[in-house]
């Protein structure tokens, strides 16, 4: 699988200083604070594949989605992108090369487009920034793109406030796929939109991935499209992956109690009756995680070990109570 | 109109209610002949996409449309009394005692200069004549309902020291403090977590199940609705495109448009390879198409849906027989009240 793998992501971290500032510290004697919002993160895309990673808020999805493009350094672990590391390419020029391949779509179309700029301007800026066409032949490119997310060729003249919420993405969308690029970053890409926009979006990811071959990390807290868009799962608690596996194997048998608890907090619309568990708590404050295992807190099955010692990822489960085969 | 008959007392009758906005365009209509009732203990469901005119719906009824909109038409029932007229005073005293309110932002609906103790005390004094320490032990009494851990603790506390999902637990007893017959929720779990949404519509299912309170849950989100409502209404352009008991416009709906936004709905059991695509987006309230408003995106649409608009009513009886229709689910479509052979 390894060979295969077009993005590998090995032991990410991110720490963010939340420290008051110096003047503060010196007077108040406080020693500089720091939240670790992702923790050492690993997984591997294959390539033409989806891997999506859910949790809820504050559990370090979006940071990881940040770092993997390379728009937030990590503090410490590597992403490497086929075969070249982001942090170790050093030279500007392969940094720039490997840049084209990557591109991202984020979760509010109102922000992520320039207010001021002609669509067409917006599509066709990755073209121009690594110098893919010239003259007439970006317009024609631009036309192109705009008719293979839905849109008219004619609406690349208009501004971004002319657009639904829904054909705003796609424009985000249209400029993502600009410049070629493989690897695709989703961050919520559905969330700020109504259903039945979101099944438009929804679909036409599909059909462009499967068009083009593209790699997708997909970021969402909604387990029901994770569950209809990606092929492998990691399931994120407090900045750690609790839990990763083949979309449906995970779907079908979850082992984390996170996992667990969080399908059994989706709402039914089958309203077959099934029997849930009720949920317990919300997550807690990441500036000070509880010690051991951060789920152990709301978890059913935890014990002195959960509460005292880190579990460390193995096969596919970081839990101890599924080590042990404490979890039914 | 029948009603399912295990609520057979509506607390909340509305009535082909219109609210307009006036535009420099002229009237701009959010609202249009909206009718429904909501029965003692009964939780009325109210979905659709964003300017459907859910939230609307829903102020309109509690008096909280604010100039340049207004009320153009019908009537809101309050156990028969129309409160749609009342004086600003009188609506403001009603609001509280008889209607509860939570909104979407829990953060947003608490004054965050104030303890939330002092904010239910306030409420609880408003509208009763208990003491200060009686009110207080009523407020340390209501936390402790809705969950809050060491309430006699934290009744001191302000909001910001309270999570996402307690914040809206301290809305959802401010909302209740007073008794209420009647409360609105309008996308009570939309800020919240899946985890802690799970937890709060239980909340307020168990709540208003034990008094006897109906509720209106206004929500964009299907799985919720399927969760906690009794019946549902779906809402389309400022209409109701259908309403009936929730099992059935959840498993057979019949409206299309009910029909596409169900398919739309990517679930954990489905193996569907492409969700159901409904093409376009809802029409801009100034450009609502004459007839059926859906007629431009509706697959089945005829000619009869250009012309003429759709009332919600019973389907026809051949057509209830057929398709397993339940009594009290109505439908605004031309497919089920036209002749059969327009089908």
């Amino acid at each position: 699988m390894s060979e295969a793998s077009l993005v590998v992501v090995r032991g990410l971290r991110r720490d963010f200083d939340i420290s008051r500032p110096w003047l503060n510290r010196l007077f108040e004697g406080q020693r500089r604070l720091f939240l670790r919002a992702v923790d050492d993160v690993s997984f591997e895309i294959a390539k033409g594949c989806t891997f999506a990673l859910v949790g809820e808020s504050g559990s370090g999805k979006s940071t990881v989605a940040r770092m993997v493009v390379g728009l937030l350094p990590p503090s410490d672990g590597e992403v490497t992108i086929d075969g070249i590391s982001m942090q170790s390419a050093s030279d500007s020029g392969s940094r720039q090369k490997l840049r084209r391949r990557i591109q991202m779509i984020f979760q509010d179309p109102y922000a992520s487009l320039n207010p001021r700029w002609r669509v067409s301007r917006v599509i066709a800026e990755p073209i121009n920034t690594f110098g893919l066409l010239k003259g007439e032949a970006v317009t024609k490119k631009v036309g192109e793109l705009l008719t293979l997310v839905g849109l008219h060729p004619d609406d690349g003249d208009k501004f971004p406030h002319e657009f639904s919420g829904g054909q705003r993405q796609r424009i985000a969308i249209a400029r993502a796929l600009a410049a070629h690029a493989e690897f695709i970053v989703c961050d919520e890409p559905t969330s700020a939109l109504d259903v039945s926009v979101q099944a438009q979006i929804l679909n036409l990811m599909r059909d462009l991935q499967k068009e083009f071959g593209l790699t997708l990390l997909f970021i969402s807290h909604n387990l029901a499209v994770v569950r209809h868009m990606a092929d492998r799962i990691g399931v994120m608690y407090l900045g750690r992956v609790v839990e990763t596996g083949d979309s449906r194997a995970l779907f079908a048998r979850p082992r984390h109690p996170y996992t667990r608890m969080l399908l059994d907090a989706v709402p039914d619309l089958d309203m077959s009756g099934r029997q849930r568990t009720p949920v317990a708590g919300e997550i807690p404050n990441p500036i000070n995680p509880p010690s051991g295992c951060t789920f152990h807190p709301r978890c059913p099955q935890a014990n002195e070990r959960c509460r005292r010692e880190i579990p460390a990822m193995i096969d596919g489960v970081a839990c101890h109570a599924v080590e042990e085969g404490r979890a039914g | 109109m029948t009603e399912t008959p295990s609520f057979p007392e509506p607390v909340i009758s509305v009535r082909n209610l219109v609210v307009e906005f006036a535009t420099r365009r002229g009237p701009l209509r959010a609202i249009d002949g909206v009718s429904f009732t909501i029965g003692k203990g009964e939780v009325l469901g109210v979905v659709g996409e964003s300017g459907a005119g859910k939230s609307v719906t829903g102020s309109a009824i509690i008096g909280l449309i604010d100039a340049p909109g207004r009320i153009a038409g019908g009537e809101v029932l309050l156990h028969g009394k129309r409160i749609d007229n009342l004086p600003a005073e009188e609506m403001r005293r009603l609001r509280g005692r008889k209607i509860g309110m939570i909104f979407q932002d829990p953060l947003t609906s608490l004054d965050p200069l104030f303890r939330v103790g002092d904010q239910l005390i306030e409420t609880i004094r408003t509208h009763s004549d208990l003491s200060a320490s009686a009110a207080r032990e009523r407020a340390i009494a209501l936390l402790a309902e809705v969950g809050i851990p060491a309430p006699e603790r934290r009744i001191d506390g302000y909001p910001h020291e309270f999570s996402g999902g307690m914040r809206q637990r301290v809305v959802i007893a401010l909302a209740l403090a007073c008794e209420p017959d009647f409360v609105i929720a309008d996308e009570p779990t939309t800020a919240l977590d899946v985890s802690v949404q799970a937890q709060i519509i239980a909340l307020l299912k168990r709540l208003c199940a034990t008094r006897g309170t109906a509720v209106m849950l206004v929500t964009h989100d299907m799985g919720v609705i399927a969760e906690a409502a009794d019946r549902v209404a779906v809402m389309y352009a400022g209409r109701i495109a259908e309403i009936g008991p929730v099992r059935d416009v959840v498993k057979h709906p019949l409206h299309p448009y009910a029909a596409g936004l169900m398919g739309a709905i990517p679930t954990l059991s489905s193996e569907a390879d492409r969700l159901t695509q409904i093409p376009g987006a809802m029409p801009r309230l100034t450009n609502v198409p004459p007839g059926c408003a859906f007629n431009p995106r509706c697959a089945r649409a005829f000619d009869r849906c250009c012309i003429e608009r759709p009332e919600p009513a019973l389907p026809s009886a051949a057509l209830a027989a057929r398709e397993h229709v339940a009594s009290g689910h109505r439908v605004a479509c031309h497919l089920y009240t036209a002749r059969e052979d327009a089908r």
